[in-house]
């Protein structure tokens, strides 16, 4: 099949790729140029784990031939660490990268390259978003881990810390405290600690299997 | 330890008197160890694009494999005709039945014993079946290299429900058995004649039909491998997306013939498993066989309409459930019939002697005398299955048969069905229990969790609501759906559980180093769970050591220890009490070490938790922490000992644990349209100790959704064809973000009593638990209207139609205003 000749400008660095006219645009950034960062999941479109930002916009690559990039700037999760914004939280990375590690927004990590792209073009475009605007934008990108609690977490986390406020520490909720003396049935104290925090024996010998 | 991976604990979480940890007391568990919340290690691999996925793996000299399957469902292979496709420059080969059976290949055993083509070479038995592979040198040509491979069928008349296979009449999908019917088992639990007395002499029996539909676990990364025979070594390395990565070595040698020590799996960044990736498919003993025959690495990685269409369904089991009990409630005894659709093969992924898992635990938390049940299961032409979709081998179906009769009781009696389970829990006296089919239940204290539920989401206040709403004719019905279930995980023991015979344990081995720092191996396979976190904080409280100083290895048969691997939540139970063996073997090993390094016989060298370090006993002052006696493990060992200090344990464990949960679900049901809005979910889960918050809350928050998306959404649907309809994500519904609401995490501790640290698992409990809370809160919300059931999924269509059936739908149209004068719009006309 004949190639054409495209030019991508990939994290800053511009490519000069040959490409056949059907190639999809996740697999020129995954197999010809080995960032492989940007994920397939459905082949359809629904999935968005092969989310880029491209041109300004959370594009879905599989649903994107190359040819059509052709000339465009396009962002993958593995230029986030680049950014401007990187480096404003706690860490080195981009305050969403930061974000779904602080708010536990990511199990497997399949779709979280997706989830950070379409993030940022959020983030880029409402800076401050409600956690239904949150919501509604990430509703094209499919986790299957996580619930997207903590992902719309981690987003807040970003949005707080690009807005100049303190983020919450943690993603942990608890709901109201039973009565205390609950823990202890079932178990033995664990540490000689008489106020000790857990409720595990270490020195307990596991009774063991049918043939032990 | 840096500031920017470990987190202090937040302020919630330390007024925290619940029983769980609590680091602000003085116990020296600041280290990253048990019940901290811990940031998890692994992420920044993830956030940066820099995992490692099966499809992220390219070789010198790699090939594409595309394999040409089947659109017809049932079909007798006539020809196959490769040449058009050998004709391209590209393709490199293309193989099929013959060629495999050349090596012995041409077909594989299931984990249930039964026999699946790898390729086809007589008949097809479901749509999409594997028929050929093109191997060719791009992605898109080996693409191109399938569509010339041409292909005659002789169609035949599939038969695609397990209640038209039970026919005398109908097509037969399994002739290479020799049977002339599509019957696989009929299985029985229980004391049948003394449940049917209980029935009989019952004042209050009720009856429910209800289907578990076919489901698919649809993780986002599908199935795939890069095969690699090296002929030099004689090896074959097998990259694939493994929850099993050493029962899948086993399985492989025995099936290709190539020692088991020539035959390495390594199961790299895995996106997500729930039970998909436990069982061996077509696709990776054709890749496997392709490069044994090239002698080039070949890789297969499945589209998403492959994935859902060949790999192994869930679920699918056709219930119908009865319960008896006296006229206060008292539920006396359970009785439930099973069809169970398998598909085209038994290709269930559970222990041996289990052909329905452990569905016999559907007594759930009750204390019931008498129970019976029978699952009695068929072939079909639809894709082979069903194994356990982040599920304990049918503890699912049990579950949701159980708590959905519990809730049809309720209604019979008009009693509240918060009260008909406080009535019939298991007492926590009565632990350990044994249940009327045969299991022993570690630890529980149901009432607990339900009061503390009911408490949290004001349950008095709901119900009020619930009854004002039908009192004011509301458009949107209230609906308040309870789930008190008990789960079953963390098999074995190796006696009764098996997978291909191998016994499930399950292994841990760990290395001190000399300077001080841990590495740990382990047999279990993290998919998303965060083992390399949690596996170093039980280390990390054993040893005293720094959650950072310790790091967890998986996944790599050829330096991992032989481990069972991870599903049915079995990595805590099994994994996680191998682990915590280990690091107190090491301890032990550790105390004669220290005795000699201090000069003091061993046993006035005592450990002291809190500084994480052993002491001489009565001067706290002269002790060693494990990095200073690693140092003198190898380089002053003691004369008597070994040098080095390391441990090995496989667990095999006494028995399963048996975690649990109070759910309730809070719906609105809109007369309208048959939209049901989830308002409020609370999920109360206890799994005994919590190693980690925040993965736990995590785990619980992922499997509520996937539970919501079992109740709201997701089907595998087939025509009459055998077609399947719902074969893609364009049809087969996952939830998004907008159809999961903020799910509300509570919990409770009953440690395991027979677990070295009192942890149950918590990964599966979520999926279990909620699809029942979701359909008994929509039931709820009509149940004044006579309504006792709506199947799964419950689509506004088919909630609309039971809203309607019971007359409570409102027409659209009679609240629709409209402003167009009608006389004036027909003028228009």
């Amino acid at each position: 099949m004949t190639k054409k000749e495209i030019s991508l400008t990939i994290n800053g660095t511009e490519h000069e790729l040959e490409v056949e006219p059907r190639k999809l645009l996740v697999h020129a950034i995954r197999e010809d140029l080995d960032l492989t960062g940007t994920h397939i999941g459905c082949d359809t479109g629904n999935c968005g784990a092969c989310t880029v930002y491209m041109d300004g916009q959370a594009v879905k690559s599989c649903l994107t031939f190359a040819v059509q990039a052709d000339g465009s700037e396009i962002t993958t999760v593995e230029g986030m660490e680049d950014h401007p914004d990187a480096g404003m939280g706690e860490s080195d990375l981009h305050p969403i990268q930061e974000g779904f590690r602080e708010m536990h927004g990511l199990q497997c990590g399949y779709c979280t390259p997706g989830m950070i792209m379409s993030a940022r073009a959020l983030l880029e475009e409402n800076p401050d978003p409600t956690e239904e605007e949150i919501r509604e934008s990430i509703s094209g990108n499919l986790c299957r881990c996580t619930g997207y609690q903590n992902i719309v977490k981690a987003i807040q986390y970003a949005a707080d810390v690009m807005n100049g406020r303190e983020p919450p520490e943690s993603p942990v909720e608890h709901g109201e405290a039973a009565e205390p003396e609950a823990a202890s049935d079932g178990g033995t104290p664990m540490c000689e600690a008489d106020d000790c925090c857990m409720d595990v024996d270490t020195d307990f010998e596991p009774p063991g299997g049918d043939h032990k | 330890m840096s500031s920017e991976t470990r987190d202090k604990p937040d302020a919630k979480y330390r007024e925290d008197e619940d029983g769980g940890p609590n680091p602000e007391k003085d116990c020296g568990h600041d280290r990253g160890g048990m019940g901290e919340e811990v940031k998890r290690k692994e992420d920044r691999r993830f956030i940066t694009g820099r995992g490692n996925y099966v499809d992220d793996i390219k070789k010198e000299g790699m090939l594409h494999c595309e394999i040409v399957r089947s659109p017809h469902a049932h079909a007798n292979v006539e020809s196959i005709n490769t040449e058009r496709a050998e004709k391209m420059d590209e393709v490199v080969a293309v193989l099929t039945a013959e060629d495999l059976a050349a090596h012995d290949l041409a077909t594989m055993p299931t984990l249930m014993d039964d026999t699946q083509e790898v390729l086809v070479r007589d008949k097809v038995k479901f749509q999409s079946q594997e028929v050929a592979a093109v191997i060719a040198t791009d992605r898109y040509a080996a693409k191109d290299g399938a569509e010339r491979v041409e292909v005659e069928y002789d169609t035949l008349d599939p038969v695609v429900e397990a209640e038209k296979a039970k026919d005398e009449d109908a097509p037969v999908v399994r002739e290479d058995l020799d049977q002339d019917d599509n019957h696989i088992f009929t299985w029985e639990t229980g004391d049948e004649e003394a449940t049917e007395e209980a029935f009989e002499e019952a004042p209050v029996t009720v009856e429910e039909d209800m289907y578990y539909q076919r489901l698919h676990p649809a993780p986002i990364e599908t199935c795939g491998c890069v095969a690699d025979w090296d002929q030099d070594d004689e090896k074959m390395t097998v990259h694939m997306t493994s929850q099993a990565p050493h029962a899948h070595r086993t399985l492989f040698s025995m099936v290709s013939g190539i020692p088991e020590n020539k035959v390495r799996i390594v199961s790299p960044d895995v996106g997500g498993g729930f039970g998909n990736k436990v069982p061996i498919y077509p696709g990776y003993v054709v890749a496997a066989a392709a490069s044994y025959v090239l002698e080039r690495p070949v890789k297969w990685v499945e589209e998403r309409s492959e994935n859902i269409q060949t790999t192994s369904f869930a679920r699918d089991y056709d219930m119908t459930g009865r319960i008896a009990a006296t006229e206060d409630g008292e539920i006396t005894a359970v009785d439930v019939d099973v069809l169970a659709d398998h598909g085209a093969y038994n290709a269930a992924a559970q222990p041996s002697k289990f052909p329905a898992g452990f569905f016999k635990i559907f007594t759930g938390s009750y204390d019931i005398e008498h129970a019976h049940g029978t699952v009695d299961a068929y072939y079909t032409n639809t894709a082979p299955g069903g194994i356990a979709y982040r599920c304990s081998f049918r503890v699912t179906e049990a579950v949701y048969l159980i708590e959905r009769m519990v809730k049809a009781l309720a209604q019979e009696l008009d009693m509240d069905p918060a009260e008909v389970r406080r009535k019939n829990f298991i007492p926590k006296e009565a632990f350990p229990y044994e249940s009327s089919t045969g299991w022993t239940y570690d630890s529980g204290d149901y009432e607990r969790a339900l009061d503390k539920a009911l408490e949290s989401v004001d349950y008095d206040e709901l119900r009020e609501e619930q009854q004002r709403r039908i009192a004011n004719d509301d458009d949107k019905l209230l609906g308040i759906g309870l789930s008190t279930f008990t789960e079953i995980v963390g098999a074995g023991p190796g006696k009764q559980c098996d997978i291909a015979g191998v016994e499930m344990f399950d292994s841990a081995e760990i290395r001190v180093h000399p300077t001080g720092n841990a590495t740990v191996r382990i047999g279990v396979q993290t998919q998303g769970q965060g083992h390399e976190t949690t596996f170093a904080q039980i280390v990390a409280e054993e040893l005293g050591l720094d959650v950072e100083d310790v790091t967890v290895e998986h996944g790599d048969t050829d330096t991992e220890p032989y481990g069972l691997g991870t599903y049915a939540s079995r990595s805590t139970p099994v994994g996680g009490a191998a682990t915590a063996v280990a690091a107190r073997k090491v301890r032990e090993k550790a105390k004669s070490i220290a005795s000699n390094e201090l000069e003091v016989a061993e046993e006035d060298v005592v450990w002291d938790r809190q500084s994480g370090a052993f002491h001489v006993k009565g001067a706290p002052d002269r002790s060693l922490t494990i990095e200073e006696i690693a140092g003198a493990s190898y380089m002053n060992s003691p004369p008597d000992e070994e040098p080095g200090l390391e441990a090995v344990d496989y667990y095999d464990p006494p028995n399963m644990t048996f975690p649990f949960g109070a759910y309730v679900c809070v719906v609105e049901v809109d007369r309208e349209t048959g939209e049901v809005d989830i308002r409020n979910f609370y999920a109360l889960d206890d799994c005994g100790n919590r190693i980690n918050p925040m993965i736990v809350e995590g785990q619980v928050h992922g499997g509520v959704a996937q539970g919501i998306g079992t109740a709201m959404l997701e089907h595998v649907t087939y025509d009459d064809e055998g077609n399947v309809t719902a074969g893609d994500f364009m049809n087969y519904l996952l939830p998004t973000s907008m159809e999961i609401p903020e799910i509300e995490t509570d919990y409770t501790v009953t440690p395991s009593p027979h677990h070295p640290i009192g942890a149950k698992g918590v990964g599966e409990s979520p999926t279990v638990g909620s699809p029942p809370a979701v359909v008994n809160a929509v039931v709820d919300a009509m149940e004044h209207a006579g309504v006792t059931h709506v199947d799964m999924p419950m689509t506004p269509d088919r909630v609309w139609e039971v809203l309607d059936d019971a007359g409570l739908a409102i027409d659209p149209a009679e609240n629709m205003e409209f402003d167009i004068d009608v006389e004036d719009a027909s003028a228009d006309d």
